[in-house]
């Protein structure tokens, strides 16, 4: 298929993935300080952590306050990850793609894009977001995977769309761990605290991940909590399975099997996957949960580059003759 | 009821007759519609739109910040034309079709039609749309002219002229397809019983005829449309043709030059393409050959196709056939060719080179519509009786500053269609634009784009220009249809 379609489906569905994390984020945190109740101290800066926006939001904003925060969060357009931004950036590469997706997975997208307009525009004036705004923000994603699992051929292009969706969990599931890890916390005293069992709980939920841990785990200790949400092989929204996904998406595209590598982007996620297959989570506590995480960004923004350049940025190759090719060597 | 106190306006109504009566071939669907209360018909309308608001077929309104967006405006209630108007419609673009064709590859090759001055060889050879490097060439199968949209108009009396033909890149089919489609998903019950032909097959016919032109050789070759980008007015219908053919749809930056073949650039390295479609005028499609500051265009690609190794359809040259200055020569041209009159009559057409036109023009502009013959969609025109004094003056001093740009047509009474205005009828003026293929046989596809003109009294069809369209309906013959 075409690099340019390749490159934009593969962020139509990045784009789609990521309004979904940043509205669970929001979700979360909002149900948390009814949780909490007076006692804990609104946070919300966090949220801008996580996203990885704490720049943009200063340069137009003074306090995190929960408004401001959600207002640049969702519908803010110079934030390039709000949810409204996400949405349109998928819609525009969807545009490009109108040939090459089905008609129903065009629809969804506009459907969705036309609920968070209609969002903004009670925003505008000064109608706050319902909480089930961000309920059916994430609903809405859910429609689309399932519209393209269920419409859309599970060729090469549908594996471009699944390789992304899975690096984009990857990455927002590593960042929201992390956010709680050194930022949710209000200080050192609550950990293990009552306070920190509904703190854990917030990240489970945020990451849909609390009913399918209490099935697996049933008591809350952090230990386990990072165990499910970065070693699980099967939970969906976990690092390991995200990176699993990703890494068989890559290779059903370009054929080369497991255990082996062409070029630098089988070869980063396959490290990856290696890493995550064999680690024990006692050896990722022990070396710094943070440090890991961390790591793990580092390798998922690797191998997305690699991605580009493999896939999407293919340059012609002048022909040489003979003789030139003699004199190169 | 809803018809109560519609007035043709003494126009040519393709719903009513002369008396008020519907036509015959119009009465299932008057009595359909009428029957209808007019809360129902609103639901209908209403439905409709949303139907293309949700398939995201809108354009955005420019200067707007928050990004509104419109759909261009549909009206539910069909134009419908008849096996027998269909039959004589057909028959005269296969004709005019195949004497343009023949007209271009003559033009480009021998030139006999202007070595025997039916037409004047500098009229031909200083128009901007004569293509000095398509001299010589040689298309597969003599085709040059693969799609086109040929504009009909009627006049009063009812009768079919041919107001212009678009050999370029004629847009809108998509349209054709798109409104029938939202017509039977919102109001079904409509077509019952009224054997209208279907639309559907165009892509099918779209691409087998682009498959059989392709370079010799080329087995199961490798079909493309080509378009400027998502920003284009017309990107809808590209990505639209592409989808439904089952093909590519493919960019200038996709495109590449190599060892003597187009390339494209795909996740899986470089693959060959045969034939491009391409949604981009000539002046924009090699950089190399035509306009060096195109962006949207391929490096080399005329040479390419100089060496029969990829076909692009349309053929670059073919804006000499439907400039608007040839456009007057047509039925000459047809007879020319084909030794036949012509099926479809021109609007006549006074050409403001010749003295005696020029002079008839600029003593009568308040009675004529003035047409820049190298411009479309609308603009450099001048509607005499709706202009201006001011405007009549600025376009008398353009006819005599380069007459060989300009001619001019009698205003004509176009027919009108009813259209749903609030909770009423009212008549607004129509064109129709039927779809032409050129392959291994021509052609037509039964039905078209009716263009309205929806400012009330306006004879602009054109949607920049504030028209809408409607489905249209060519009939079959209810005994042909099983």
């Amino acid at each position: 298929m075409l690099s340019r379609v390749a490159e934009s489906l593969y962020w139509m569905s990045r784009y789609i993935e990521r309004a979904e994390n940043v509205a669970r984020f929001i979700y979360v945190n909002t149900w948390l300080s009814l949780d909490l109740g007076s006692e804990y101290i609104e946070q919300w800066k966090p949220l801008l952590s996580a996203s990885g926006d704490d720049a943009i939001f200063t340069e137009h904003y003074d306090q995190p306050t929960k408004q401001n925060v959600i207002q640049f969060l969702t519908f803010d357009a110079r934030n390039p990850n709000s949810i409204l931004s996400s949405v349109t950036g998928a819609r525009e590469n969807a545009r490009i793609d109108r040939q090459y997706i089905t008609l129903e997975m065009w629809e969804q997208i506009n459907r969705f894009y036309l609920f968070l307009r209609g969002g903004a525009h009670d925003a505008a004036r000064g109608i706050e977001a319902h909480q089930d705004f961000f309920a059916e923000v994430t609903t809405a994603s859910h429609l689309f995977v399932g519209i393209m699992d269920s419409t859309m051929t599970h060729n090469e292009g549908w594996h471009f769309c699944r390789l992304a969706r899975h690096m984009e969990r990857a990455d927002k599931t590593s960042r929201i761990l992390d956010a709680k890890y050194f930022l949710l916390l209000p200080s050192v005293d609550a950990v293990g605290s009552p306070y920190d069992d509904i703190l854990w709980t917030a990240v489970l939920r945020s990451t849909s991940a609390f009913e399918m841990y209490r099935k697996q785990f049933q008591s809350i200790s952090p230990d386990r909590i990072v165990e499910f949400l970065v070693l699980d092989g099967d939970f969906p929204r976990a690092i390991r399975h995200c990176v699993l996904s990703a890494d068989n998406s890559l290779r059903a595209i370009s054929g080369t099997p497991k255990g082996t590598f062409r070029n630098a982007a089988e070869q980063q996620l396959g490290r990856l996957c290696a890493e995550l297959n064999y680690v024990r989570v006692s050896e990722i506590m022990g070396r710094g949960l943070h440090e890991f995480l961390d790591d793990a960004q580092l390798r998922l923004n690797l191998a997305g580059e690699a991605i580009h350049n493999a896939f999407f940025a293919l340059q012609p190759v002048p022909v040489m003759s003979q003789y030139q090719r003699g004199i190169k060597e | 009821m809803l018809f109560d106190g519609y007035d043709s306006g003494g126009f040519f109504d393709e719903m009513f007759d002369a008396q008020g009566n519907p036509r015959p071939a119009a009465r299932l669907l008057f009595q359909r519609v009428a029957a209808l209360g007019d809360g129902e018909l609103r639901r209908y309308q209403q439905a409709a739109e949303q139907a293309f608001f949700r398939a995201g077929i809108t354009f955005t309104v420019y200067g707007d910040e928050a990004g509104t967006e419109r759909i261009f405006p549909f009206d539910i209630i069909p134009r419908i034309v008849t096996a027998e108007e269909w039959d004589h419609i057909e028959r005269g673009l296969r004709q005019r079709v195949y004497a343009l064709n023949l007209f271009i590859d003559d033009i480009y090759n021998f030139q006999k039609i202007l070595k025997d001055r039916v037409i004047p060889p500098d009229l031909i050879l200083s128009a901007k749309s004569y293509r000095k490097a398509c001299a010589g060439l040689k298309p597969p199968h003599g085709i040059w002219c693969h799609i086109s949209g040929t504009d009909l108009v009627r006049d009063r009396d009812g009768e079919y002229y041919v107001l212009e033909d678009n050999l370029r890149t004629p847009s809108g089919v998509s349209y054709v397809l798109q409104n029938r489609e939202v017509m039977q998903r919102t109001f079904p019950q409509i077509f019952e019983q009224n054997h209208v032909r279907p639309v559907s097959a165009y892509p099918s016919h779209l691409y087998r005829m682009l498959q059989y032109v392709a370079p010799a050789g080329a087995t199961s070759p490798c079909v493309a449309v080509l378009t400027p980008g998502v920003y284009n007015s017309a990107y809808f219908e590209h990505s639209f043709l592409a989808k439904f053919m089952g093909v590519e749809l493919v960019e200038g930056r996709d495109l590449v030059v190599m060892d003597g073949y187009v390339m494209m650039r795909t996740t899986k390295g470089f693959e060959r393409v045969d034939v491009l479609y391409r949604r981009i005028d000539d002046d924009f499609i090699d950089p190399m050959t035509f306009r060096p500051d195109s962006l949207l265009g391929v490096s080399g690609l005329m040479e390419v196709y100089r060496a029969g190794r990829v076909s692009l359809a349309n053929a670059p040259g073919t804006g000499i056939a439907d400039d608007k200055a040839v456009y007057a020569y047509v039925p000459k041209i047809i007879k020319y060719y084909t030794g036949e009159d012509a099926i479809l009559p021109n609007v006549p057409t006074y050409v403001c080179w010749e003295d005696k036109d020029r002079q008839y023009v600029c003593d009568n502009l308040e009675k004529l519509v003035v047409k820049a013959a190298n411009e479309s969609g609308g603009y450099g025109m001048l509607v005499g009786p709706h202009s201006t004094a001011e405007q009549r003056e600025q376009f008398k001093r353009a006819i005599n500053a380069d007459p060989r740009n300009y001619i001019a047509q009698p205003t004509l009474g176009l027919s009108r269609a009813p259209v749903i205005v609030d909770d009423h009828f009212e008549g607004r003026h129509v064109d129709l634009r039927p779809y032409v293929l050129y392959g291994q046989e021509i052609f037509v596809l039964p039905g078209g784009l009716t263009r309205v003109a929806l400012k009330k009294g306006s004879l602009v069809v054109n949607s920049s220009q504030g028209g809408g369209s409607k489905d249209t309906w060519v009939l079959g013959r209810p005994e042909a249809v099983c």
